[in-house]
């Protein structure tokens, strides 16, 4: 340890202002700053800091993602058995073969991500932001396995760029990075991203085996086909088609147990988006006349991008309500707006995502209205006094 | 009559080095020394050179803005050095001890005196600056008339003294005749706050013309900032005023004998000292004696006040005007292999991410590393855990920030101090500065108030 101390120690002139290499500055720094926390002691304001920092508290995001990777490794593989009617994989097997499919998603999410946070860095004279070690993760795994890399390539820098970097950076954005640039993929190569075949690895190439379906549930449901969607265990499990990391609510919830006791991620939001979703699912149940509005609530929470969404998108503390009844609402109507979109939109089977984004716009305004509850407090008591 | 007011928010670092319930006797200390960042906002006109002779109670120098308030020098001897920094700005005044002479202000009963022969004569005494003001967090501007006057009996502070035990230890008789030369600066109450053990001593216990009140919670429950909020919140254009209990008696002692007489009691504490005790001494003595071969180890860190919100001075520096503690701690200027991914099993955190949560220790050892380089504001909902206010702390930070005036008056910026904010710095990841940010956001809103 002291001997790498010592060779950064060594090398770090080069890398300052007017050094050799000066002009990677904050790259140096970024890398200097992940092996050895700094000897920067306190200079003003309190003499003692909380050991936490954006590192760990990203670090503990990515854990809490850990589940929902592992289980999507394993369920890519499961799916391509089944629809390839290959059998005698063992789990293991199922599982590299998975995790093979997803690592270069990842490797090109985060070089082509921090490539660009690295550079921007770097051009503002500031340190490197953790922000994307999160986001990083979240994008490979809201991708359909068969998406195409230059795409994910071009969806990152798109959202990096103009969903991030644009507004000032990680903590500035209005909208949810990795949303982002699921939404640009969504609408510039929709066949990429909807129907019956990119869940699926090899089958938009390939032909499945006869009566195989690569149809998530969403889809199956925006098809009138209900009798052809799985259980509810299954969905509630994982192992259906869908995004790589979206379909195991039970890896999710590892992962919102994970950041609920650490206090990282809102419960607040996660529960109220929750009940938002199952609300409104009730609500149709009791109004509704097609058999959609039919579907029993709870099946919103375990189709699809709800949990996924609930649990790592919609808590996005940066663009995400702020206050604490702001995220009540926040996750109630994001949950709602899930559910309406899903069953009532014509073109879109899958709500989540839009209605993160929307709600993520709202955030602010709802911000606001939560705070001039406070403001109309301190003001009245000039009144009455 | 009593109210008890229950706070729930907020955070006691569990820091090592609790000063023991032991007093020991003032030690004879050469160098005195008056700190002008003691009093933010102030700009000072010097009334003497270096080499002047002065008593305890001479000037030293005044309020440029109001040259009634007069700051004056705690011991009698020689003005040795006039201390400036960058900019020739004044850091210090630094006063040789010599003799035992004293300015004699002449006794009197503040309960016959008007309201203005009460101010005039502190101001006169230099005692003046122990009265400080919200909005502002600044020594008090004698041409109000507060709504209220606040005195907090306890000290929730890391580390903080025992102020009971404090009072155990004061000479009784000057506390009464505190509260009745406050009791001439208001025409509205005088509240006196306790935490849940109340006082074991009778003379504050008795005390006449305060009304009592006593909060529980984890700190900041102590602040007096905490305390107005609740009992009766600064609204834009009114004015409440406290002071330490201290110096009620200090105020006391001036009336009834004459006297411009800081002595007082602190705690010297941290895990940096071999024998954390209280000590006798007085405002502005140089802390050398008292940490005379107490140190565990060189390189650390001495705070006059608290670790959250105290000032870094050297090891012969002076005690600050409204400190009652010494903290010390090691300094932090290590490299960490790995820090942030580290389990944590000793590390003492706000955050549940560490695994000292799981197995925690009474008490930890920290030191004053940064433990993380600057950031955007990230995440959210933790901060108002640690502020019992209604105040949204990053919304007001953020206001002061952009230099909304009129967002800041809103969010409450009348209403907090540093202090108030300080647990939200210790626990911030993104390692905001936000005691530094509501100064700036005060000297702004005085800008624009005048």
């Amino acid at each position: 340890m002291n001997f790498l101390l010592k060779q950064i120690k060594k090398i770090k002139p080069q890398f300052e202002q007017g050094g050799r290499f000066g002009k990677l500055r904050s790259v140096f720094e970024g890398f200097e700053t992940f092996i050895f926390v700094p000897e920067k002691v306190t200079s003003k304001g309190s003499h003692i800091r909380d050991y936490m920092d954006m590192k760990r508290t990203m670090t503990v995001v990515i854990m809490a993602l850990l589940p929902a990777l592992l289980f999507g490794s394993y369920n890519i593989g499961l799916q391509h058995t089944r629809a390839f009617g290959i059998e005698g994989w063992s789990l293991m097997q199922m599982f590299w073969f998975g995790f093979l499919k997803i690592l270069p998603l990842i490797i090109v999410s985060y070089a082509v991500g921090l490539g660009i946070e690295f550079v921007v860095a770097q051009l503002r004279g500031h340190e490197i932001n953790e922000g994307y070690l999160v986001t990083g993760m979240l994008i490979p795994l809201i991708m359909p396995v068969d998406v195409p890399l230059w795409m994910v390539a071009v969806s990152v820098a798109f959202a990096v760029i103009i969903g991030k970097e644009i507004f000032g950076g990680t903590g500035m954005n209005i909208l949810n990075p990795a949303l982002t640039a699921r939404a640009f993929l969504f609408f510039s190569y929709p066949g990429w991203m909807t129907g019956d075949k990119v869940w699926i690895e090899g089958l938009t190439r390939g032909t499945a085996v006869d009566g195989f379906s690569g149809a998530t549930p969403l889809v199956l449901a925006k098809l009138d086909e209900f009798d052809r969607m799985p259980s509810a265990m299954d969905m509630f499990i994982g192992t259906i088609p869908g995004s790589v990391g979206e379909t195991s609510a039970l890896a999710i919830i590892i992962g919102a147990v994970i950041l609920i006791a650490t206090g990282v991620g809102s419960w607040r939001i996660m529960l109220s988006m929750t009940l938002g979703g199952l609300g409104m699912g009730l609500l149709l149940n009791l109004v509704g006349s097609s058999e959609y509005t039919q579907l029993p609530a709870y099946y919103h929470l375990i189709m699809g991008g709800f949990a996924f969404g609930a649990v790592f998108m919609a808590t996005d503390p940066v663009t995400a309500a702020q206050t604490n009844t702001g995220k009540w609402i926040y996750g109630a109507l994001a949950g709602i707006m899930v559910v309406i979109i899903r069953v009532f939109n014509p073109a879109y089977p899958e709500g989540t995502m839009l209605a993160i984004l929307l709600m993520n716009v709202f955030a602010p305004l709802i911000d606001h209205y939560v705070v001039n509850a406070s403001i109309k407090r301190r003001l009245k008591r000039i009144k009455t006094t | 009559m009593s109210t008890t007011i229950r706070l729930r928010k907020g955070l006691n670092i569990r820091l090592a080095g609790k000063a023991e319930k032991i007093l020991l006797p003032e030690a004879p200390v050469g160098r005195y020394g008056v700190r002008f960042a003691d009093f933010p906002g102030l700009t000072a006109r010097l009334e003497v050179k270096e080499g002047a002779v002065v008593s305890a109670g001479s000037v030293l120098f005044h309020d440029k803005l109001i040259p009634e308030i007069k700051y004056v020098s705690p011991v009698s001897g020689v003005v040795k050095e006039i201390v400036r920094g960058e900019k020739r700005l004044l850091t210090e005044i630094v006063i040789e001890q010599q003799g035992n002479e004293k300015v004699d202000f002449g006794t009197a009963d503040p309960l016959k005196l008007t309201r203005e022969e009460v101010k005039n004569r502190m101001m006169l005494s230099g005692l003046w600056p122990v009265m400080r003001q919200r909005p502002y967090h600044i020594v008090a501007r004698p041409g109000a008339v507060p709504k209220a006057i606040f005195i907090s009996a306890f000290d929730t502070a890391p580390l903080a003294p025992d102020l009971d035990f404090i009072m155990t230890n004061t000479q009784g008789g000057h506390l009464q005749t505190g509260i009745n030369v406050l009791s001439r600066l208001t025409d509205g109450k005088i509240h006196l706050s306790f935490d849940k053990d109340g006082s074991k001593v009778a003379e504050v216990r008795n005390l006449k013309g305060v009304e009592l009140h006593t909060f529980t919670g984890p700190h900041p429950a102590g602040n007096v900032g905490i305390h107005i909020h609740h009992i009766d919140p600064v609204s834009k254009g009114e004015v409440v005023w406290y002071t330490d209990i201290q110096d009620v008696v200090a105020l006391g002692r001036l009336f009834n004998t004459g006297s411009y007489n800081r002595d007082r009691i602190i705690a010297l504490a941290g895990p940096g000292v071999m024998h954390p005790k209280y000590h006798r001494t007085r405002a502005g003595a140089s802390v050398s004696a008292i940490l005379r071969s107490n140190l565990r180890d060189k390189n650390q860190r001495v705070i006059s006040g608290n670790v959250l919100t105290g000032k870094k001075i050297s090891d012969e520096g002076s005690i600050g005007f409204y400190d009652n503690m010494v903290t010390v701690v090691p300094e932090g200027d290590y490299s960490e292999f790995f820090g942030w991914a580290l389990p944590g099993y000793d590390k003492y955190s706000y955050w549940k991410t560490f695994l000292s949560k799981l197995i925690p220790k009474k008490e930890y050892v920290l030191d004053t590393n940064m433990h993380g380089g600057h950031r955007a504001f990230v995440v959210t909902g933790h901060y108002e855990n640690v502020l019992p206010m209604d105040v949204y702390p990053v919304l007001l930070v953020k206001a002061i920030m952009s230099g909304d005036v009129e967002l800041m008056e809103n969010l409450g910026i009348y209403e907090v101090a540093e202090e108030d904010l300080a647990l939200c710095e210790y626990i911030d990841p993104s390692k905001i500065e936000f005691q530094e940010i509501i100064r700036q956001g005060i000297d702004l809103m005085i800008k624009e108030m005048n």
